[in-house]
């Protein structure tokens, strides 16, 4: 039985933007962020450089909309990691909302903490 | 077939092979797909992290040096090993198959495949470089 959901090409829209995005800038962030400063390997720039960068309204901008349409991919993706991996999928109202719910409350919070950059 | 089978939406009942829960580890193939789709996990986990960051920015420069410091933890520091290879994964599996998902045609002919990957992989170049100047730099 297939059932009609109109609004499927705009999350598959979502997933693939979302893609780009985190296939983009993901990589360079986690390793700078999570491995050259850490480990030693680079020494981190300080705050006042950070602040000047993420503070500029083009990279606010910027930020908001790589961790929203990250995150849409990652429910989008997770979602149907789910159901093909795991097969739960008579607990599909559940995973949708967890999953989709968790990109909106995610991109709330990304809009509020982008907003706070001092 | 019999017309009061049990039957719900998502599990149609009638002439359905069971198939084992752990049927990506069958075979290379399978797994290596399983592995793509979860990468989407360290997706999340790579918004966490930034998020995390921009976060601490109001916290003032103490803020900043206690996230520095948290990175340092070392169940923090497995996270973003994984991640970043999961991530990885995700940038090279995602551009190799985007002239697949992408048809490109300029003045009637297709723009091959390798030339779209090469454009991808071009972007990848460049956002990288602009992040690497606007943090590491000295002007």
């Amino acid at each position: 039985m297939e059932i009609r959901r109109p609004i499927e090409p705009l999350l598959w829209l979502l997933f693939s933007a979302g893609g780009v995005m985190s296939a983009l800038f993901a990589p360079i962030i986690l390793f700078l962020f999570g491995l050259a400063f850490p480990l030693g390997w680079l020494s981190p720039p300080d705050f006042g450089r950070v602040q000047s960068v993420f503070g500029h309204p083009l990279a606010r901008l910027a930020i908001f909309v790589v961790c929203s349409l990250s995150l849409f991919h990652w429910a989008h993706r997770f979602r149907y990691t789910l159901y093909d991996g795991l097969q739960i999928k008579h607990l599909n109202e559940a995973i949708n909302a967890g999953c989709y719910g968790g990109a909106i409350l995610g991109t709330l919070a990304a809009a509020y903490l982008v907003w706070q950059i001092p | 077939m019999n017309r009061n089978a049990a039957y719900t939406p998502y599990h149609p009942r009638w002439h359905r092979q069971r198939v084992s829960t752990y049927w990506w580890l069958e075979r290379r193939s399978y797994f290596l797909f399983i592995l793509r789709e979860v990468s989407s996990v360290a997706v999340g986990w790579f918004v966490a992290l930034l998020l995390l960051l921009v976060r601490a920015l109001s916290g003032g420069a103490a803020g900043y040096q206690d996230f520095l410091e948290w990175t340092r933890h070392p169940v923090v520091l497995a996270l973003n090993i994984g991640s970043f290879a999961f991530v990885c994964l995700h940038a090279v599996t995602w551009f190799n198959l985007a002239p697949q998902a992408m048809v490109v045609r300029v003045a009637g002919t297709r723009v091959p495949g390798w030339m779209i990957a090469a454009s991808n992989y071009a972007a990848l170049a460049t956002t990288t470089t602009v992040v690497v100047a606007l943090l590491l730099l000295r002007w």
